[in-house]
C-alpha cells in the first residue's frame, strides 16, 4: 500500500520534471527560431554583398559561392556627378554631429529650468511643453518647408533648415526624458554650491550635468541613430547632389542600379549603416537603460 | 533702487532664462506652423501661384475624391494591422525572455538591431532585394517548388509587405516591456501556481494586468507612428502598385513636394492630426477603465 502511495507520488514527480523540461525547450525553440528570423535577413545582406550578381537572389544560403568584392569595388565608384559613398557620409555626419551637440546642449538647458526653478508663466510653459510630446510632425512637415523656404534655409549648403530648429530643443523627448532623471537627484549638492558661491550656470555646469550624464549619454546616442537615419528631413531641406546625404544617395544608387548590379546597391547600404551597427554594439547597454527608464519612441 | 528690484526681478525668474531657447523654438518652429499650416488649409495655396481663395474643398475631398479616400482608409489598415501584431510579438516574446533564460543578453540584442536599423534607408533597400518580384523571396522558394505571392504588384500584398518592415522592428516595444515584466514580483507567481494556476492563466490573470500601463504606453505611440509612416512605402514601392501602399503620409508630401498644392496637403495633414488626437483621447479617455495603476488607492 505504502509501496504504491510513493510510486505515484514519485511518478508524479517525474511528469512535473519532464514537463518543466519540455517548457523550457519550448523557450528556447520559440526564441532561437523568431531570433533567426530577426537577425537573418542582415546576415543575408552581409554575404549577398560577397555574393556575384547572378547568385545573389538564387539561393537562401546567405554564404557565398564564389566570393567577390566586386560589390564593393563597385560601390566606391561614382555614379556620376562629384558624389560617392564617402563624401555622402561625410556629408552626413557634418550635420548629425551638430544637431546632437545643439539638441543636447538647448535640451539640458530647458530640463533645467523646468526642473529646478519657479518663475513667472512656469506652469502654462511647461503645459506647452507636455503637448508638443503629442504634436506629430507629419501636420508640421509642410508648414516648416514654407517657413523655411521664407528664411532661405532649403538647399543651404550648411543644411541650416536641419541643423538651425536642433538649436532650440526641439525634441520634446529629451526635455522630457532629462526632466524625470533630474527628479530623481537630490537638491542638497546644487544647495551646497550656492553657498558656495557658485552662480546657477557654474551650478549646472559643475554639479548637474556630471550627475545627469548616463540621460546625456542616452539622448545623443538616439539622437545620432535618428538623424543619420533621416530620410525625409534631407529629402526635403538638400538639392545639390554634392551635399546630399548618405540616406539619399543610397536610395539614389538603388533607383540607377536596380534589376541587374544588387550587389554593389546592397554594398552601398550596408557601407551606409556600418558606422551605426558598430555605435550601437560599443553603447547597446546605455540604448536599453534609455528606453526603458524614458520610454523613448524607436 | 530702481536696479536692485531689477535684481530682485531677474533673481525671481533665473530659470526663465534657460527656458528661453525653448520658447523661441516653440514659437518659431512648432506653434507657427501649426497655426499657420491651420490656416493653408482652408486656402488654395499653391508654391508658385500663392494663394487665390479661401474654400473647404480641401476637406471635403479627403472624404469625397477617390483615391485621397483610399489612402485615408489605407493607412487605418495598416495601423491596425501593424499595431496589434507588433505589440502581441513584442509583449510573446518579452515574456519569454523574462524567464530565467541563459543568454537573455544575446537574444535581447538579437530582437533589438532591427529596431535600431530598421528606419533607415539602408533596411528598405534590403526588403525591396528580400520581397520585390525577382527579389530572394520569391526567387529562392520556387527553386524548392513553393510559389510565394507577388509582393511588388500584387495590391494586397504590397501593403501587407510594408507593415512587416515594422512589425519586424518590434524590439524597442520589447525591451520596454521587458523592464515593465521584471517589475512584477515573483511572490504573485508563485501564489498562483499553488492555487493550481497554469502559465497561460497567470499570462493573463496576473502579468497583463500589471502592465497595463506599458501595454497602453505602447499602443498610443506605435498607433501615432504607424499612422505617420513615410520612408516604406516611399523607398520600396512609391505607392504602388495602383495607390495601394500610398498611405496619407506620402499622399501628403506628394500633393505638397511634386505638385505644389500646399493647401491641399496642410488639410489632409489637419485631417490625420485629428484622426491622431482622437486615438490617443480614446486611449487616455479608456484606460481608467482597463489601466491598472498600482500606486493608486482603492483601485
Amino acid at each position: 500500500m505504502a509501496n504504491t502511495k510513493t510510486k505515484t507520488l514519485s511518478q508524479a514527480q517525474a511528469r512535473i520534471e519532464r514537463r518543466r523540461i519540455t517548457s523550457v525547450i519550448v523557450r528556447y525553440v520559440i526564441l532561437i527560431v523568431v531570433g533567426l528570423i530577426m537577425v537573418y535577413p542582415l546576415i543575408w545582406m552581409v554575404g549577398a554583398t560577397f555574393k556575384q550578381n547572378s547568385e545573389i537572389f538564387t539561393t537562401l544560403n546567405p554564404i557565398p559561392k564564389e566570393p567577390t568584392t566586386q560589390g564593393y569595388i563597385d560601390a566606391m565608384k561614382s555614379y556620376g556627378g562629384n558624389i560617392n559613398i564617402w563624401r555622402a557620409m561625410l556629408n552626413t555626419y557634418s550635420y548629425v554631429i551638430p544637431e546632437v551637440v545643439l539638441t543636447i546642449i538647448s535640451s539640458v538647458l530647458t530640463a533645467y529650468g523646468f526642473a529646478r526653478f519657479r518663475f513667472k508663466g512656469h506652469d502654462i510653459m511647461f503645459t506647452a511643453m507636455m503637448a508638443m510630446l503629442f504634436l506629430p510632425q507629419v501636420v508640421l512637415n509642410v508648414p516648416q518647408y514654407l517657413l523655411y523656404n521664407k528664411f532661405g534655409w532649403v538647399g543651404s549648403p550648411f543644411y541650416l533648415a536641419l541643423i538651425v530648429p536642433t538649436a532650440f530643443a526641439t525634441e520634446t523627448y529629451f526635455i522630457f526624458m532629462l526632466i524625470q532623471f533630474l527628479r530623481n537627484i537630490p537638491k542638497d549638492l546644487e544647495e551646497a554650491a550656492a553657498i558656495d558661491g557658485c552662480n546657477t550656470l557654474q551650478t549646472l555646469v559643475r554639479i548637474i550635468v556630471p550627475m545627469l550624464m548616463p540621460a546625456i549619454v542616452s539622448c545623443a546616442l538616439f539622437k545620432f541613430m535618428w538623424s543619420s537615419n533621416d530620410f525625409l528631413g534631407p529629402l526635403l531641406y538638400v538639392n545639390t547632389p554634392a551635399k546630399y546625404p548618405a540616406t539619399i544617395f543610397v536610395k539614389l544608387s538603388m533607383d540607377a542600379d536596380t534589376g541587374f548590379n544588387w550587389n554593389r546597391v546592397l554594398a552601398t547600404s550596408l557601407i551606409s549603416i556600418l558606422p551605426n551597427i558598430c555605435v550601437f554594439f560599443a553603447a547597446q547597454n546605455q540604448f536599453v537603460d534609455g528606453i526603458s527608464a524614458g520610454g523613448v519612441k524607436g | 533702487m530702481k536696479t536692485k528690484k531689477k535684481n530682485k526681478f531677474i533673481k525671481n525668474n533665473v530659470g526663465f532664462f534657460f527656458v528661453i531657447p525653448w520658447l523661441i523654438g516653440f514659437c518659431v518652429f512648432k506653434a507657427y506652423p501649426f497655426l499657420s499650416s491651420f490656416f493653408y488649409s482652408f486656402t488654395d495655396y499653391n508654391l508658385f501661384k500663392g494663394i487665390t481663395k479661401f474654400t473647404l474643398e480641401n476637406y471635403a475631398n479627403v472624404f469625397m475624391n477617390a483615391a485621397e479616400r483610399k489612402s485615408l482608409i489605407i493607412t487605418f489598415k495598416y495601423a491596425f494591422m501593424t499595431v496589434p501584431l507588433k505589440l502581441v510579438a513584442a509583449l510573446f516574446i518579452a515574456y519569454i525572455l523574462n524567464f530565467k533564460i541563459k543568454g537573455v543578453n544575446f537574444f535581447r540584442t538579437a530582437y533589438y538591431i532591427p529596431s535600431i536599423l530598421g528606419g533607415s534607408v539602408a533596411i528598405a533597400v534590403l526588403w525591396k532585394a528580400l520581397f520585390q518580384d525577382d527579389g530572394l523571396i520569391r526567387t529562392a522558394f520556387a527553386a524548392i517548388g513553393i510559389e510565394m505571392p507577388h509582393f511588388m504588384s500584387n495590391p494586397s500584398w504590397a501593403l501587407f509587405m510594408i507593415c512587416l518592415l515594422r512589425v519586424w522592428q518590434f524590439g524597442s516595444a520589447m525591451v520596454i516591456f521587458l523592464a515593465a515584466l521584471k517589475g512584477v514580483s515573483n511572490d504573485l507567481y508563485e501564489a498562483a501556481s499553488i492555487d493550481g494556476a497554469g502559465k497561460w492563466t497567470q499570462f493573463f490573470h496576473i502579468t497583463v494586468p500589471l502592465i497595463t500601463p506599458v501595454i497602453f504606453y505602447n499602443l498610443v505611440t506605435q498607433l501615432v507612428q504607424a499612422f505617420q509612416e513615410f520612408n516604406g512605402p516611399y523607398i520600396i514601392t512609391k505607392g504602388g502598385p495602383l495607390g495601394s501602399t500610398t498611405l496619407m503620409s506620402l499622399l501628403i508630401y506628394n500633393n505638397a513636394f511634386t505638385s505644389y498644392n500646399m493647401g491641399k496637403a496642410c488639410a489632409q495633414a489637419w485631417v490625420l492630426f485629428a484622426i491622431l488626437m482622437v486615438f490617443t483621447a480614446i486611449a487616455f479617455w479608456s484606460q481608467k477603465h482597463w489601466v491598472y495603476y498600482a500606486d493608486e488607492d482603492g483601485r
